[in-house]
């Protein structure tokens, strides 16, 4: 049985969860009166009905793995925040498919960003040569570090050099790979994030639960609780607009008066020595632009060969993260203003050596756009703090276990190998094959626990035998109707919990495929 | 061995076996209906951005009458507060309107192109609490594929595409327009 999506009266697919539905969230109008959702809007007005307190990630303990399943259980124990991160993040999804639907070289774009991003990726040390070159020669310092030590020690000692004692920045997932926030507190200098989300989570002591949208795990009511104990707003009042307000108003005499400005890149041009930041809050371009130091931290797989490169990844990345046409700022750095000094720091941090991994090299093509976990089934509905990792969501669970197998050896299991990521990758990573990939590696490696073990073993042998597979799929969707909840919830596979188990149907594609002669016969 | 030459030896080490050539780019038109502004005004109204047609004399007087001080780049329009490329930032904090001119817009996307040389002090675009922004019509290109293809890129020291005003929807997805930087883009035609 198919079923048509459920589409609501204005044309757009209906809500997963109805309750979130107000009829006016104050969001921002166009000319004519018409509710605008460019940028990370959601497209309809959302509020949850009640107020939760907040489910904290995943606890960290020093030796022993994240447990996903127990912090994930626990966000989904917060029925509030659940659906409404389950609703924005599925809407986020609907608008890129929109965005998408509305651009009929969408395959083309990706085809051609994939080959790009491979071609710069094998020919990575002249591309970063040039780069280099072209920087030297407009006049940018350019730094090179091997891990994140390096970089905080390079970035740290730029700041002395000048007598610098406040930063402010604009968000960086490098920067959150390199604890630089952490080692910046030890060495006196105060770090000031200047992006809206990012703020909320540095003033809460969060890590970012998301690389795009990085509060958002939490509801207005969690960031007028944060506001009201670190800035000193009124804790009865949650309006967003007052919120968002108070941080800007809050935020501008730190930005006047900061040392120095640091930003990431989202890419490095070898052809210019130049690199693109992609906002839409302007935080990034104060930074930048007020105080008299720039400092940039770049991972080494930024790296694209030409300018006219830019033509195709700035249509991808904005459109799949969020699905806005292009952020509300694309700014082009070549060189410091007159005055002023700029850095570049080009850091490694374990990416030359997933450079020589014949499986997973190609997760270095990775733009950072978040749209895997925006269609992430278990990213929705467990939250980005339960992976307690850098990363989170499908993406995630394959880079994360590249910088320490052991903690996160539970991530790769984190996932339904449903697909989805894969499709929606703008650069096409085979997401899901890597994360089976990486299921292997770990229990070759015995770092995974005897259970995983063991059902990686009989998936294994299932998996790599059609016949066997097939025979499974019929067993199992038989066993759905026969067998009670707790039989096919197996301890093993925690994803089943909590959760109804499909109604089973009537034959499996191939038994169809048989009894129809692949469907020209007809049917009964 | 330096962080840079052993961060160049691993690459060169590590590099995927197979060829990867780099591919052409092929073009991609725009189907505008046969009147670009008109799409270029779509876009840029889509994302929170709004067009005005007529004098900037009269625009500023329509929508910005109360204003008190106001920085111009532009020979059209004279503002209240002088601004120079060695104007420390700092002051123009209080600065309520900002006016400059774009090199170049893009219909695909309603975006223009604020380069350093128009902008005098690239931190005016975003302290002031409002921006104008002169576009000569003729001069926006369909789609950002043709805008990367220009001679800009080649010479800037900082150039930024502005594609409405800075927003944020970090809180429950309600879109606020001016999160950091300015509260409203206007478009002047012109």
């Amino acid at each position: 049985m198919t079923e048509e999506p459920r589409r609501a009266a204005d044309g757009l697919p209906a809500l997963i969860h109805q309750e979130l539905y107000t009829a006016d969230d104050g969001g921002a109008k166009g000319p004519n009166g018409e509710r605008l959702t460019h940028g990370e809007a959601s497209s309809r007005p959302l509020q949850p009905p009640a107020r939760e307190h907040q489910p904290r990630g995943a606890a960290l303990h020093r030796r022993r793995p994240v447990d996903h399943d127990e912090a994930a259980q626990r966000f989904i124990d917060a029925p509030q925040h659940e659906k409404m991160h389950d609703e924005r993040l599925w809407d986020l999804r609907q608008k890129r498919d929109r965005q998408m639907q509305a651009i009929p070289e969408w395959e083309d774009l990706r085809n051609l960003a994939s080959a790009i991003k491979q071609h710069t990726l094998a020919h990575l040390g002249d591309y970063l040569e040039q780069f280099e070159a072209q920087a030297k020669a407009n006049g940018v310092h350019v730094h090179w570090a091997q891990d994140g030590a390096e970089h905080n020690r390079i970035v740290h000692g730029i700041l002395a050099n000048h007598g610098a004692k406040r930063l402010i920045k604009s968000k960086s997932m490098l920067t959150e790979e390199t604890g630089f926030r952490h080692y910046m507190a030890g060495v006196g200098i105060e770090v000031v994030e200047t992006d809206l989300g990012e703020r909320i989570q540095q003033l809460d002591d969060e890590a970012p639960s998301h690389i795009v949208v990085p509060a958002v795990h939490k509801l207005r009511g969690d960031v007028a609780d944060v506001f009201a104990r670190t800035l000193g707003t009124d804790p009865a009042n949650d309006d967003v607009h007052y919120l968002a307000e108070q941080q800007r108003e809050k935020t501008r005499p730190l930005i006047l008066d900061a040392d120095a400005g640091m930003t990431g890149a989202n890419f490095a041009v070898a052809e210019t020595g130049s690199f693109v930041v992609c906002t839409n809050e302007g935080n990034a371009d104060l930074s930048a632009n007020v105080p008299p130091l720039h400092i940039a931290s770049i991972g080494l797989e930024k790296l694209i060969p030409r300018i006219a490169d830019l033509g195709v990844f700035i249509r991808l990345l904005s459109r799949s993260a969020l699905g806005s046409p292009i952020t509300q700022y694309t700014s082009h750095f070549r060189g410091p203003r007159t005055g002023g000094e700029m850095h570049v720091v080009l850091v490694d941090n374990g990416r030359s050596a997933r450079l020589g991994e014949p499986e997973f090299w190609q997760s270095l093509k990775c733009i950072r756009c978040g749209a895997c976990m925006n269609t992430c089934p278990v990213y929705r509905r467990s939250g980005g703090l339960s992976y307690g990792a850098t990363y989170s969501g499908p993406i995630g669970l394959i880079l994360d276990p590249t910088f320490d197998r052991r903690r996160y050896s539970s991530l790769p299991f984190a996932s339904t190998l449903n697909g989805s990521c894969t499709n929606v990758c703008p650069v096409k990573i085979d997401i899901h094959e890597q994360i089976f990939t990486w299921r292997k590696v770990l229990a070759e490696s015995h770092d995974i626990g005897f259970g995983k073990q063991a059902l990686m073993k009989a998936a294994g042998a299932i998996l790599s035998h059609p016949r066997l597979y097939r025979a499974a799929v019929a067993a199992a969707d038989g066993a759905l109707k026969v067998l009670p909840g707790f039989a096919v919830a197996n301890p093993l596979n925690t994803w089943t919990r909590g959760r109804d188990m499909p109604e089973p149907p009537r034959e499996t594609f191939h038994q169809w495929y048989e009894r129809t002669k692949g469907g020209k016969e007809q049917e009964r | 061995m330096s962080a840079r030459d052993a961060i160049l030896a691993a690459v060169r080490a590590n590099r995927p076996r197979g060829e990867y050539p780099l591919p052409d780019l092929p073009d991609f038109p725009l189907d505008d209906g046969g009147d670009r502004v008109a799409h270029f005004q779509k876009s840029l109204e889509a994302m929170g951005g709004r067009c005005h047609s007529g004098g900037i004399d009269a625009a500023m007087r329509e929508l910005f009458p109360d204003a008190k001080v106001i920085v111009s780049t532009v020979p059209e329009f004279r503002g209240n507060r002088d601004i120079a490329e060695n104007t420390p930032p700092q002051a123009l904090a209080d600065v309520d309107v900002a006016v400059t001119r774009a090199s170049f817009g893009v219909a695909e996307t309603g975006s223009v192109l604020l380069m350093d040389q128009a902008l005098i002090c690239n931190a005016i675009a975003y302290l002031a609490q409002h921006l104008v922004i002169l576009l000569d019509p003729a001069a926006i290109v369909p789609t950002l594929q043709d805008a990367y293809r220009r001679a800009e890129f080649h010479r800037h020291r900082y150039a930024s595409f502005h594609t409405g005003p800075s927003a944020t929807a970090d809180i429950e997805g309600v879109l606020i327009h001016g999160a950091q930087g300015v509260r409203s883009l206007t478009v002047l035609l012109g």
